[in-house]
């Protein structure tokens, strides 16, 4: 049996919840209709033309460029994550136990690049690396080399950029992770007589290894949705998977074939996110974006 | 902690780099965008402004620039009451559905930006919106929301929400309660979330290229056409612009945020 009290709570209770739904349909229905639906349409258009389909999986399935630029795209993604977790580690450690002052200063440093935009970078990248570029016009003043190096429209350069945009993305979730180390626990190890490498791989380095995770996982994902930097510094041999998407689009008109990579990509990516929050909470990963 | 030197010295030099790997990109921007050279050579044989002159004469990049600016200005008017609104909803009601609801509105952070792009295009084309300046303000909106939702979120984190309940309790409405009492508390955040938005929304590159076309094209879609074809260096005036512009924007929204700490 409920009293009148409690039947005006609940009424008052469903009508707090309509209110709040209310005020966040707009935003829901711009996420919805721009996201979701696009979504859901390409889903469709890949698996539907003229009735049902496997075809278009079945390309990429079987084709050869298709092969090799996914297995490209996953290599890069790697080499990168890889190069990020080994420039990133030392900065993010040199943070974390810096005194303040410099923990900004190098904080700082790492969030400036952030705030300037993909296309401007890739811009730098361009001009510091190509042939007649900044670099080799100064490895040519010293002697260093006769001939230009191939720094860009290569791999090379691509990941060189990427790596740029990306780093950050690995630095501060190890940071963050750092700094929650307790130094007793760095102190304790000391004071049972492990030196200063012991402790650290002992003690540090497993307390860090979330951080290591989050920030992996952030730069591996972003890197295989990359396009703007493969594109302008990849010199249209290094073909990722987005571009792939575009050119089937902009090129081909090959509607299903574009959809079918996409929703490949969308799968790896919401494939990784799941796997990884199953050990970490999601939110701390995407919390450093 | 102990560190012993050697060590020491090798962490200091290591950071040294890779910070200066850092930030060389926007150290060589600048005075590449002053220099009087034809062709990009470095340290510039000469200064001068000729590259913004090249950039303000050019009628197309103008109207690029119109075009980034009013779309810029339009995203943030309109993405940010939408995210105050879902942040408020999502932060007041502890219903499950909620849970869900925020999830999805991060959803552009998520999804792969070039599938959302190459999605829009399509339902663009379908309904027409392809080209034109409603359907790159929308775009943009959807973009930047998740930036509004976030900062928001974490600001009203930190509001105490009995004080609204108190201004309720002596006799103001709902709204009014929200405008008098919650809104000046959580500013900083919602200022923070709007500038996001309007540098999301200055920098966009990719779901530009698919649906801006004619007259609406943005600057970031006619620089990325500049690129592929050719290095000018009118490109690297343009940068020096929009990231100074950046800066003073990130400058003003930390700054902001700091204050209400």
């Amino acid at each position: 049996m409920s009293s009148p009290v409690q039947d005006l709570s609940v009424l008052h209770q469903r009508r707090e919840q309509r209110l709040m739904l209310v005020l966040a349909l707009p935003a829901l229905l711009v996420i919805l209709l721009l996201v979701v639906l696009p979504v859901g349409w390409l889903a469709w258009q890949s698996v539907y033309h003229n009735g049902f389909t496997l075809e278009n999986y079945r390309r990429i399935w079987s084709e050869d460029i298709y092969w090799r630029s996914f297995a490209l795209t996953f290599q890069i993604s790697l080499l990168v994550t890889l190069f990020a977790l080994l420039l990133g580690y030392p900065i993010a450690y040199a943070a974390s136990i810096a005194p303040r002052r410099w923990a900004i200063v190098i904080l700082a440093l790492v969030v400036l690049p952030f705030w300037t935009s993909v296309l401007v970078r890739a811009y730098a990248w361009l001009a510091l690396l190509q042939r007649t570029g900044v670099i080799n016009q100064l490895l040519r003043q010293f002697g260093v080399i006769d001939e230009p190096l191939p720094l860009v429209h290569n791999t090379f350069g691509t990941v060189v950029a990427t790596l740029h945009i990306l780093l950050p993305f690995m630095v501060l979730p190890l940071y963050a992770t750092m700094q929650q180390i307790p130094r007793d626990l760095m102190q304790a190890g000391a004071s049972l007589g492990a030196g200063p490498m012991l402790t650290f791989w002992r003690i540090f380095l497993p307390l860090s290894l979330p951080g290591v995770l989050a920030g992996s996982t952030l730069v591996f994902v972003l890197a295989l949705g990359f396009y703007i930097t493969p594109e302008l510094l990849g010199g249209g041999r290094t073909i990722m998977i987005s571009m792939l998407v575009s050119r089937n689009v902009e090129l081909y008109d090959q509607w299903g074939a574009a959809s079918a990579i996409g929703v490949v990509l969308l799968v790896a990516v919401g494939a990784i996110f799941f796997a990884v929050s199953r050990f970490i909470p999601l939110d701390r990963v995407l919390g450093q974006k | 902690m102990t560190m012993s030197r050697p060590f020491r010295i090798t962490l200091v030099v290591t950071c040294a780099v890779v910070l200066l790997y850092l930030i060389l990109p926007i150290l060589i921007i600048a005075p590449m965008s002053f220099s009087a050279a034809r062709f990009l050579t470095f340290p510039p044989p000469a200064l001068s402004l000729r590259w913004y002159q090249e950039y303000v004469g050019n009628p197309a990049w103008m109207q690029s620039t119109r075009v980034t600016l009013t779309v810029a200005v339009l995203t943030v008017v309109i993405a940010t009451p939408l995210g105050v609104a879902a942040a408020y909803a999502i932060s007041q009601s502890k219903w499950r559905i909620m849970r869900l609801i925020h999830m999805t509105l991060l959803l552009p952070l998520v999804v792969p930006i070039i599938i959302t792009a190459v999605g829009i295009f399509f339902v663009f084309a379908k309904v027409g919106l392809a080209a034109t300046m409603t359907g790159l303000v929308l775009a943009n909106v959807m973009l930047g929301l998740p930036y509004v939702v976030i900062s928001v979120a974490a600001g009203l984190q930190s509001f105490d929400a009995t004080q609204e309940m108190v201004a309720r309790s002596l006799g103001m409405n709902r709204l009014r309660s929200f405008f008098v009492v919650t809104l000046p508390q959580i500013k900083p955040s919602v200022i923070a979330g709007g500038i996001f938005a309007f540098i999301s929304a200055m920098d966009e590159t990719i779901v530009a290229l698919f649906i801006s076309g004619g007259q609406y094209q943005p600057l970031t879609k006619r620089m990325f056409t500049a690129l592929r074809d050719e290095i000018d260096p009118t490109i690297a005036a343009i940068s020096t612009l929009m990231t100074a512009v950046s800066f003073m924007l990130v400058l003003i929204a930390t700054s902001r945020s700091k204050t209400s700490a």
